[in-house]
């Protein structure tokens, strides 16, 4: 009986300790995470007037649905999230088997394509928008020197946004670019070997090789940028303002930023936080899945 | 040197050997320019009057140097104040990271108390939440923390709380403190060592690569976030780089700006520069298995 008293005295203190352990990350949860989810679900069916607040139901949800500016930004955001794709995907695919290939000044290079991620964003950002400025901006003044035509960039609805994408991707790609280069060195050297013995050229040994042995982690980099770039903030914030000529940068994150903080409309803010989360936790899970199996 | 794309005997070649140092060449070339080269046009635009820095065309060595403007770039722009700002928000991040992350690691890991489980996948639930969308309500509630009704805005809390609810981070380090043997925690218990005692004398000195990596992003991640700080820090005087230097470069002249920039990118770029081998390892070994 005694013993049967010490060891659960002996379990009770251990677990004791241990939640002591544990009590202050699962506060920063409770009051950084989780309580900030539910109150998301909350507030998107309530609406705040005068400090009084009251159930609407699903009246956010129309009123963003009845916003021009909701479609616009998801129109924006969708376009972005494609271009940095195919720049932020493709770049820094090709890069890393570029750089897999050489032999020397390997860990220059690599150094060089991640410093601007180790850059404070607002001096990137800044950067480019002086290399953007159509009068005495350095991209134009290349473009001409090369005798091609000039470009209105960041001021022009048409090139707004994709001006925005070159500057997130000289940004970004460094990370990208690394872990593909990590994924690159772990591909036998044998199954090059055997392929250029059944006479597969170059590109050949890229689409049969390279790139199955290395698609896991292709893809994913693949929704773990989807959910990343749908998330775009900073990069037209500071370049255009955030809207852009007629709206042309405007993102869903920003519509959020304005309805809750220009508007002070937090229901409409929370209703589309919601939808995008909604939009966004199906890649995240697939995410969380695929990367599960790869242990 | 193991095989790859292109095999050894290809580049022993003669056209190889020319195909190969063509390349290189040109790779070298247009990864500086595009990837020093702004850089380079950072601090040397920091050191050009303000006339020649809108000049048309511009000029790629200053005519003559002004270091004066790192200087008036420093006191008008209220550098010192904004770097202070930045590295206090930074390393309380990391400590508050370091204690508590490693403390919840360490009990999920080693001392699995009842319904850690539980806890343990609650947390990795919030890596399925995108953080753009729980901005609004985050904010809401760092201005009125539920139970105890504190305003957190314009304290260094608004900063440093949040960033310890990093799953990632958890997950890292109670994986890492999974493979360590459990022989030698038991031995440590028959030695009558308490957990705390357990905790700092074997299983810490054991994860030194992992801390090291936890503690470079903790610090990465302060010094790069913009939205955030934003909201949470509205009085100037406790601003961050960051949000700091873009509301007060209006009206201010170009060079001085850029200056500025030069001098807000010194840091991290330095940091990385000494410890770019850890970054690298803690890239590539850390972010690939989330």
């Amino acid at each position: 009986m005694a013993a049967i008293n010490v060891s659960l005295r002996r379990k009770v203190r251990q677990n004791l300790t241990a939640h002591g352990f544990l009590i202050g990350a699962v506060l920063c949860f409770g009051y950084f995470s989780w309580y900030p989810m539910v109150r998301e679900i909350v507030m998107s069916f309530q609406r705040t007037r005068r400090g009084r607040t009251t159930w609407v139901g699903l009246d956010n949800l129309d009123h963003i649905l009845q916003d021009p500016a909701f479609w616009q930004a998801w129109r924006n955001t969708l376009l972005f999230t494609v271009l940095a794709l195919l720049f932020g995907f493709a770049v820094p695919f090709l890069v890393a088997i570029l750089l897999n290939e050489l032999r020397h000044a390997r860990s220059y290079l690599r150094i060089l394509v991640y410093l601007p991620v180790m850059m404070p964003p607002v001096a990137s950002v800044l950067l480019f928008k002086y290399f953007y400025d159509p009068g005495h901006g350095l991209f134009n003044h290349l473009l001409a020197a090369l005798h091609l035509p000039t470009s209105a960039w960041l001021n022009s609805p048409d090139t707004a946004m994709v001006s925005v994408v070159i500057a997130a991707t000289w940004m970004n790609m460094g990370g990208a670019t690394l872990i593909y280069l990590a994924a690159l060195q772990g591909i036998p050297g044998e199954l090059y070997e055997a392929a250029e013995l059944d006479g597969a050229g170059l590109l050949r040994r890229i689409w049969y090789v390279t790139v199955p042995q290395t698609r896991l982690i292709l893809s994913l980099l693949l929704l773990l940028q989807i959910v990343a770039t749908m998330q775009v903030f900073v990069e037209p914030y500071l370049l255009t303002g955030g809207n852009g000529p007629q709206g042309s940068t405007l993102t869903v994150v920003h519509l959020i930023y304005q309805y809750a903080f220009n508007f002070n409309n937090y229901g409409s803010a929370s209703a589309l936080g919601l939808v995008m989360l909604l939009l966004l936790a199906g890649f995240s899970g697939l995410y969380v899945r695929l990367s599960r199996n790869a242990d | 040197m193991a095989r790859t794309l292109i095999s050894q005997t290809q580049l022993d070649r003669r056209s190889g050997k020319i195909a190969y140092w063509t390349v290189l060449t040109l790779v070298v070339a247009v990864f500086t320019l595009v990837f020093l080269g702004p850089l380079y046009w950072l601090v040397t635009g920091g050191l050009k009057s303000t006339a020649e820095v809108i000049q048309n065309p511009p000029t790629l060595f200053p005519e003559q140097l002004h270091p004066d403007t790192y200087a008036t770039a420093w006191s008008k722009l209220r550098m010192g104040r904004l770097l202070f700002n930045t590295l206090y928000y930074a390393f309380g991040a990391l400590a508050f990271q370091l204690v508590l992350d490693v403390a919840a690691a360490y009990a999920l890991s080693k001392l699995r108390p009842v319904l850690g489980n539980l806890i343990l996948g609650m947390m990795l639930a919030t890596l399925m939440i995108p953080a753009a969308v729980l901005i609004v309500p985050q904010y809401l509630t760092v201005l009125d923390l539920p139970l105890l009704h504190l305003n957190l805005i314009n304290t260094p809390w608004a900063i440093w709380l949040p960033t310890v609810a990093n799953a990632f981070n958890i997950f890292l380090l109670k994986r890492f403190f999974d493979s360590i043997p459990e022989d030698l925690m038991a031995a440590a218990a028959m030695d009558g060592a308490t957990p705390l005692r357990a905790l700092w004398s074997i299983v810490l000195p054991m994860s030194r690569p992992i801390l090291g990596v936890v503690s470079i992003f903790a610090v990465v991640n302060v010094w790069k976030d913009f939205l955030w700080p934003m909201l949470v820090q509205p009085d100037p005087a406790n601003q961050p780089l960051n949000i700091g230097i873009n509301s007060l470069s209006t009206g201010v002249p170009q060079n001085v700006i850029i200056a500025a920039l030069a001098i807000a990118s010194a840091p991290t770029v330095v940091v990385f520069l000494v410890f770019q081998r850890n970054i690298m390892a803690g890239l590539t070994s850390g972010s690939l298995k989330g």
